[in-house]
């Protein structure tokens, strides 16, 4: 595994400051704020800046964190000396095992051992019993999902506790039946798929939150399902049947006479499937034919000659 | 178990975790989120502490709440404004993206 040089992570010099620390990480956690960054690695930056604060704002970490990373460079093989911190006692206080999933193996390499010990003291408390804690992801689907339901194959990073007492980040791959009806932001229970429980306590759930991929054609409100639905101008103009393909069904869906371009029409009950399904919004667009060949343009000089259509007249006043 | 098992899973309700299960999800103590319910900053569907039940959306909104008060030492009161006006902002980007423009 790479080391990690958390001092370049956050620009600071070695001989940081704890204030110093502090002001290089908001600085930084404002640039790479995943809800606001427009860099295009802004969370994978923010989970190096979250660990490199982690460990750099926090006495004992750091300590240990220079006392191990002496004479290593950035990205060099590390490898920690066998039972480099038996001089350290640490309180305690800081990253859970859980949140240490969201860093890196290196982190799990040098801090993991103390969860380790948590574990420990537990086991030796004799009647002590304790369900194991769920765990979160999200499952990214596509729309089509919803309608059908799907199997999916996950792969999930959880640390794990070895027969010596160490703290690995371990993957782990699930094979997942996602149920029809899904919509984003929904939970699904995994039962018995989160942390093992201690003391022969069960094992916590995984919750999975949907969220859905982003599709070429259909988009995705809630149980709504929103389509951009193009149609030619004599469509329109005079009213027709349309056929209108959903992930779910094959509609003929019926514009109403003198439809304009932005139109919202709602069809109750096809949108996502469920008990109260959601609707189907269908956004109509106007397209109009190309006047490329000499029949398509005598059409249209016919028409600007026949109808006395100015279309800036509700906006700009009458043409003169 | 095999990688082959298939594991069914079940879809739950919109408010479906419980406060110690919102709490163990954005590690926190569950008096954290006690307080920010006290106090209006979140919200809690249900009458009494052991009836409440949060949505994904809560856990979100928990999630980011932590991250502002932790990172920035932000009164509690700041990170639920700041937490408000991402949640507008998720908003508006769902609009424009129903829209076709993101």
């Amino acid at each position: 595994m790479e080391f990690k040089d958390y001092y370049q992570v956050l620009g600071v010099a070695r001989d940081a400051g704890a204030d110093e620390i502090k002001k290089a990480y908001r600085k930084l956690a404002r640039k790479y704020h995943p809800d606001v960054s427009k860099e295009p690695d802004a969370d994978a930056r923010m989970k190096d800046v979250n660990e490199a604060n982690a460990v750099l704002s926090d006495t004992e970490k750091r300590a240990a964190y220079d006392q191990v990373g002496r004479g290593y460079q950035p990205g060099q093989e590390f490898r920690p000396p066998p039972d480099w911190d038996a001089g350290f006692e640490f309180s305690g206080s800081g990253a859970s095992p859980n949140e240490a999933a969201d860093f890196s193996d290196f982190f799990a390499e040098i801090f993991g051992r103390r969860g380790a010990a948590g574990g420990a003291r537990f086991r030796q408390g004799g009647d002590f019993q304790m369900r194991g804690q769920d765990h979160h992801a999200k499952v990214l689907l596509d729309v089509e999902d919803a309608f059908e339901g799907a199997a999916r194959q996950i792969t999930l990073r959880a640390p794990k506790v070895d027969d010596q007492g160490r703290v690995h980040l371990e993957d782990r791959t699930l094979h997942v039946k996602i149920p029809k009806g899904v919509h984003a932001g929904q939970m699904i229970r995994l039962a018995g798929q989160g942390a093992p429980g201690m003391g022969g306590g069960g094992a916590g759930d995984l919750l999975l939150e949907v969220q859905f991929k982003p599709h070429a054609r259909f988009r995705v409100d809630g149980r709504d399902l929103h389509i951009v639905l193009p149609v030619a101008p004599w469509e329109a103009a005079l009213g027709a049947v349309v056929p209108v393909q959903t992930p779910g069904a094959k509609l003929e869906v019926r514009i109403p006479a003198g439809a304009q371009s932005g139109r919202q029409m709602r069809v109750r009950g096809k949108g996502i499937p469920a008990s109260t399904p959601g609707d189907l919004y269908l956004d109509l667009q106007v397209v109009l034919p190309p006047a490329e060949t000499p029949k398509a343009r005598e059409l249209y000089e016919t028409m600007a000659r026949d109808l006395a259509f100015d279309p800036r007249a509700a906006t700009q006043g009458a043409a003169p | 178990m095999t990688d082959h098992d298939i594991i069914v899973g079940i879809a739950l309700e919109e408010a479906c975790l419980t406060l110690e299960q919102l709490a163990a999800a954005c590690a926190v103590e569950p008096d954290w989120v006690v307080y920010r319910v006290s106090e209006g900053l979140f919200p809690a569907a249900g009458a009494s502490r052991s009836e409440w039940r949060f949505t994904s959306g809560a856990l979100r909104r928990a999630r980011r709440m932590r991250e502002i008060e932790r990172g920035f030492e932000a009164p509690p009161e700041l990170a639920a404004l700041v937490a408000d006006m991402l949640e507008e902002m998720d908003e508006l980007r769902a609009r424009l993206h129903r829209r076709g423009f993101a």
